[in-house]
């Protein structure tokens, strides 16, 4: 099915907070998960007979389960200051993708059969039973949320609606109703070992083909090991960063950090993916399933160190949840952080005099830096708060001359999503994605009209892809997005070459 | 003892009853209820000191508020701080003898009565004005402004307009106190501000009010940023571990 033609949004000198222009985004809903692809990962295949009574026992598990939901299903006291804080909202004038509203969705249920005011006297607090209308809207809704938590940022309770959009997402996996983009992508990585589905002699072979550009490049012999028994470190990094442009810049670029520090290093066949969708379907056991392939790739490899990729909610995943889902680490080397960023490792090696850079290289390039969301408000670098907004922007002034940041409000915590994440990278929401990328978009393009930006650095798969995409619906060049490691790549020094 | 003594007091311990069994219940629930996961929004403070002066910040200062939107800041604080005062203002008919700083604050906490209602009508006219919080105001959101309206409304009627006997209504709050029923004035509007301030209690805990204990358990705002020093497992989460 190809998606309805609609308008990309004008970019405009100055952002202005669109009026309510209820049900504008009504019709945007992305595709259900087949039977298959729902079983493959444990979920009933379809939405049967009763479903409404599970949906609600599920939900009041969660409710025990889940301090987040608890609190925040009483907390809100509809003051509206998230109510211009969303890039969907932003950019659909859609008054359900306010944050306050999306949350109503689940709210206005929860009230309804979880509190004494919803119970007797509804109307008044906007109760209502849970009707496959309301679950319609929740299918659409809180399938145009990216789960970025700018919300949590600007809400006085620290309200945060990603919590909530989980719990909605898992509430529908539990009665049959599945994303097909998210569930299948999880039930690749169980059975092949990354996202993409790249099966292992496909990925040996596109790493020998890497091997050999970087050779013809550069004239030195960079490697890129595959499950390279008794390697130092293990790198585990999106899948995106073995096939997809401009991801596979950075792959190179961290390849080059390795050989240039000389430190043993390997991928795993195993555990291909840095990614964990479980996250984003709100599912605490698919999210551990998914990170102990990790792990039992590295005690496998018998590894001391593990560094994750340039990859958004993979780092979250991998530093906040990590340790509590698949730790303790003692097994590694406890000399280094647990686990590592790329850009933490890049960093420090720079730090220490470690890494010689030809900055010139990079001259050709005006560079902005766009904080992913995940990486800005779910997880750190480095032993300071903020050290997430720090580090890459160190390394990119490490390797190049011209950097200028977009607008404060919209970097570091306050920086708005790609239009992409959370599960919503996919064709059928392509509508959603271009227009929720606005508010990105009017900051780019206030740094390409002041200081001639033509490079928008990130590191985040999902962020590049996004960007990739959506770029040339604003006028932009698809290749102005790329990674920070893209910059390393170009500017670093390998010893053999001089 | 008249009956509408009786029946007053019967009222407020009532409903003292009800606000502090229903938010202890409420809290009960909250402590119970685990976090499994780390997720402060970051940056976060890396250390227990650090987290308290951010919830601090943000009871007192209502800093992520100021961030998100100018305007409301302005009228929510605004009443916020006027009610504290107001509040402690009235501490005096608990009291005898009356506390020293109750003392200071008699006269600032007459005209934060004032500035409560100022920042109520502010509060209530974004509702109508702003056309995205106008969608997101559901009948109770607006029912509660009118509630806190009429307790200030009635308060500031009795203070600046129609004195009514204070001397008596002391006798009667430090009766309730001590147990021991005194007369209670039959003046309408100190009828209808006990009555209403009676029917807040009771609301208290079953409505977004609770929103002022729920944000000391935010997760995003009361956890430490220290993923990768702690681990953070949750009792029903650790039987998953045992399982595999």
């Amino acid at each position: 099915m190809a998606t309805a033609a609609f308008d990309t949004p004008k970019l405009r000198p100055y952002p202005v907070i669109p009026l309510v222009a209820e049900g504008a985004m009504a019709h945007s809903k992305p595709f259900v998960a087949s039977p298959a692809i729902q079983s493959a990962i444990g979920f009933p295949g379809e939405l049967t007979e009763g479903w409404e009574q599970r949906a609600i026992a599920k939900m009041g598990e969660l409710l025990q389960k889940y301090r987040s939901l608890r609190v925040y299903m009483d907390a809100c006291v509809h003051c509206g200051a998230c109510s211009d804080k969303c890039h969907y909202f932003l950019g659909t004038g859609d008054p359900k993708n306010m944050p306050v509203a999306r949350q109503d969705l689940m709210r206005a249920v929860y009230r309804r059969y979880f509190t004494f005011a919803g119970k007797h006297t509804p109307r008044l607090v906007g109760a209502v039973d849970l009707t496959k209308a309301v679950l319609d809207e929740w299918w659409s809704y809180y399938n145009q949320c990216s789960e970025c938590r700018r919300c949590s940022v600007f809400c006085p309770y620290g309200i945060d609606t990603a919590e909530i959009t989980m719990a909605a997402r898992e509430i529908m996996d539990s009665i049959g109703l599945g994303q097909k983009y998210a569930n299948e992508i999880i039930g690749k990585v169980h059975r092949i070992g990354n996202n993409l589905g790249i099966p292992e002699p496909a990925l040996a072979d596109t790493l020998l083909g890497l091997e050999e550009d970087t050779k013809d490049e550069t004239g030195v012999d960079v490697r890129f090991p595959l499950d390279v028994e008794g390697a130092e470190v293990l790198l585990v990094t999106p899948s995106a960063d073995f096939f997809s442009e401009p991801h596979v810049e950075s792959l190179i670029g961290y390849a080059k950090v390795f050989h240039a520090a000389g430190i043993s290093w390997t991928l795993s066949s195993k555990a291909s993916e840095a990614g964990n969708f479980g996250m984003f379907i709100g599912n605490y056991e698919q999210m551990r399933r998914i990170s102990l392939r990790v792990k039992d790739a590295a005690q496998a490899l018998g590894v001391k160190r593990i560094v994750v990729g340039e990859c958004g909610h993979a780092w979250r995943v991998a530093y906040s949840f990590w340790n509590t889902l698949i730790g303790p680490f003692d097994w590694l080397d406890a000399r280094y952080p647990v686990p590592q960023h790329v850009c933490e490792f890049t960093h420090d090696l720079i730090q220490r005099g470690a890494l010689q850079f030809d900055k010139d290289k990079n001259d050709d390039r005006i560079i902005t830096f766009h904080d992913s969301c995940n990486v800005a408000r779910g997880s750190r670098m480095g032993n300071l708060p903020g050290g997430q907004f720090v580090i890459p922007r160190e390394i990119i002034k490490s390797v190049a001359n011209h950097f200028h940041d977009m607008a404060p409000g919209t970097i570091h915590e306050a920086t708005y999503c790609c239009g992409g994440g959370g599960g919503l990278l996919t064709d059928d929401l392509i509508e959603l994605r271009v227009k929720g990328a606005l508010p990105r978009m009017e900051a780019l393009q206030h740094v390409v009209d002041a200081h001639g930006v033509n490079f928008m650095a990130t590191i985040c798969a999902i962020c590049k892809a996004q960007f990739s995409k959506v770029l040339p619906y604003y006028g932009f060049d698809m290749s102005m997005v790329g990674g920070v490691h893209q910059l390393v790549s170009r500017a670093i020094r390998l010893g053999a070459s001089e | 003892m008249s009956p509408l003594a009786v029946a007053y007091a019967a009222l407020l311990y009532l409903s003292a009853a009800i606000l502090l069994a229903g938010v202890g219940l409420k809290i009960r629930a909250y402590l119970r209820t685990p976090a499994p996961l780390k997720i402060p929004t970051t940056p976060a403070p890396t250390t227990t000191g650090g987290v308290a002066l951010r919830l601090a910040r943000e009871v007192v200062f209502f800093e992520s508020l100021f961030r998100s939107s100018k305007w409301t800041w302005l009228f929510g604080w605004t009443f916020h701080v006027a009610l504290l005062l107001v509040l402690l203002r009235h501490l005096r008919y608990f009291q005898q003898p009356v506390w020293a700083p109750v003392v200071l604050v008699q006269s600032v906490g007459a005209y934060a009565g004032l500035a409560m209602v100022l920042g109520l009508a502010g509060l209530w006219a974004r509702r109508w004005l702003v056309d995205r919080v106008r969608y997101i105001s559901t009948v109770s959101d607006h029912l509660h402004l009118v509630l806190l309206l009429a307790i200030g409304g009635s308060g500031l009627l009795m203070r600046f307009v129609k004195h009514t006997d204070i001397v008596a209504l002391k006798a009667f709050t430090l009766g309730l106190m001590r147990l021991d029923l005194q007369p209670l004035p039959a003046d309408p509007a100190l009828l209808a501000h006990l009555a209403l301030v009676a029917l807040l209690m009771m609301v208290f805990p079953i409505s977004k009010l609770m929103h002022a204990p729920g944000l000391l358990f935010s997760p995003t705002r009361n956890q430490a940023d220290t993923a990768r020093e702690r681990r953070h497992v949750a009792a029903w989460a650790l039987a998953l571990e045992r399982r595999s």
